[in-house]
């Protein structure tokens, strides 16, 4: 048997044979359709129910549309697929299990919080190059208004929200990988460890996750012998704007300076002055929008070469906030190239 | 690996801070404004021929009723998000408390969605509103009456 990937320590798999991103696709909804990377999605929504009766079911139908545009994109049919890995925030992770049903493909449901774009990438790439799948899809969604009905207050609850609280974003991204060649493709992956350094507070989870992310880079960065230098972008998931200041801090003071090289898909995703979003972006759609709607396009373009993409997740549910836990996170990274 | 505290301290100097100044002002403006909106009402029943206690009661109705169509008619959110407590602490807050659950709960059913989860927010201060008024009601009558 042909080993085609290799452990390099840390958490870390480097791949002799890369697992390439054939199809990708973004679907949002109008708030980050308006926002500054609005014109590189591939649809659109401005009804937020998206023609349903429930956000939960509006939730589950963007995903699903984001995995058909994919399908569509690569002209590949959904028994092409030798897995699907998805996951999401709702509970059960209701909105991949009813919106990938339809599509009868052998299923993994993961769970990373925001960061399950990534993880599923991770898992992806390692089955693919231990020779278990051809091509894999790997998907993920969030919705502003199921994650608020969820985790915060009712829509209409007349409540203020802090400076630092994040706008969940309404987006799916999904994405076909494969064993064939093509271009960009995924050529190392750190998984991630639970990081948890005591932040409390559910209005600042840029400040809870910032470390997570923190870790994985450095350790991405130890144990392939790598500095920021050999990548074009970094780029966090959902730190948001005061978690990226936080992350920049945090790296330069284990000595890696991020430089113009570091981005975070939820300080990307919106215009804060004019869409009154606070902190940021914020959801697994954030992290995973960004990456399939706008990064992946510039790097097929070959206007960026080395990614390291490494979206974060909370791992707390309202009922570990409620009983006083503080925000366990974390944040997986892929090492995407063109 | 730093420690809980030293982190706090990064996170406190990033981290912004909510205009206490600028919230008060505009929640004691539109708190103020809600109240004028109720004493209008109040003289009206009053001058309708309603006594005190009726009028009192005429007069929170009305101003629920309307706090409660503001919610539905997805109005409210914005006045309270620029209110704050201006909007929260009168009984317009209490109201939209109570119709914004049922609202968003509705796509469970009207039995185990919208009445089972209607007092989520409002709840606590009706549970604490009642026994606070108990224990009132028992000190005023040991030590009073």
């Amino acid at each position: 048997m042909v080993i085609k990937m290799k452990r390099a320590g840390e958490g870390t798999v480097i791949f002799e044979k890369k697992p390439s991103i054939l199809s990708y696709a973004a679907v949002v909804g109008k708030k980050e359709g308006d926002g500054p990377l609005g014109k590189y999605f591939d649809e659109i929504e401005t009804d937020a129910y998206f023609g349903k009766p429930s956000w939960e079911k509006a939730e589950s139908e963007n995903l699903r549309r984001s995995v058909m545009h994919t399908l569509e994109k690569g002209n590949f049919k959904p028994e092409d697929m030798d897995f699907a890995i998805s996951g999401d925030l709702l509970n059960q992770c209701i909105s991949s299990g009813y919106a990938l049903r339809g599509l009868k493909i052998p299923f993994f449901g993961v769970y990373g919080a925001c960061s399950t774009m990534a993880e599923s990438l991770l898992l992806g790439s390692l089955i693919i190059s231990g020779g278990g799948a051809k091509n894999i899809l790997c998907a993920t969604s969030s919705h502003f208004c199921s994650a608020e009905k969820q985790f915060r207050t009712p829509l209409e609850y007349g409540g203020q929200r802090t400076p630092n609280a994040q706008w969940t974003v309404t987006g799916s991204g999904s994405a076909v990988i494969s064993d064939a060649e093509g271009c960009p493709s995924i050529e190392a992956v750190t998984c991630g460890r639970i990081i948890d350094l005591g932040v409390t507070d559910i209005g600042n989870m840029g400040a809870a996750m910032a470390p997570a992310f923190a870790d994985t880079i450095k350790r991405h960065l130890n144990a392939l012998q790598r500095d920021i230098s050999y990548y074009d972008l970094i780029l966090s998931g959902d730190l948001g704007i005061i978690g990226k200041s936080i992350a920049r801090e945090l790296l330069l003071k284990d000595g890696i300076d991020v430089g113009d090289k570091y981005d975070d898909c939820g300080a990307m995703i919106f215009d804060p002055n004019l869409q009154d979003t606070h902190a940021g972006g914020s959801g697994c759609g954030c992290a995973a929008s960004v990456l399939c709607g706008y990064i992946l396009p510039e790097m097929q373009k070959g206007n960026l070469k080395k990614v390291l993409f490494a979206a974060t997740g909370a791992l707390m549910s309202p009922t570990s906030t409620m009983q006083g836990e503080s925000i366990p996170s974390i944040s997986h990274a892929i090492s995407i190239e063109a | 690996m730093l420690s809980k505290k030293e982190y706090a301290k990064i996170v406190k100097k990033h981290s912004g801070k909510s205009p206490i100044v600028k919230d008060t002002l505009r929640a004691f403006c539109v708190g103020g404004l809600i109240c004028t909106i109720g004493q209008f009402f109040r003289n009206f029943y009053s001058a309708q021929g309603l006594n005190k206690e009726l009028t009192g009661t005429a007069t929170g109705i009305t101003l629920i009723f309307i706090a409660s169509m503001l919610t539905a008619i997805g109005v409210f959110d914005r006045i309270g998000k620029f209110a704050g407590a201006g909007t929260l602490v009168p009984i317009t807050g209490f109201s939209n408390a109570v119709t914004s659950p049922a609202m968003e709960f509705k796509a469970e059913g009207f039995v185990p969605g919208a009445a089972a989860k209607i007092f989520t927010v409002a709840g606590p201060v009706i549970v604490y509103g009642t026994t606070s008024s108990v224990i009132a009601g028992l000190i005023y009558l040991i030590f009073i009456k």
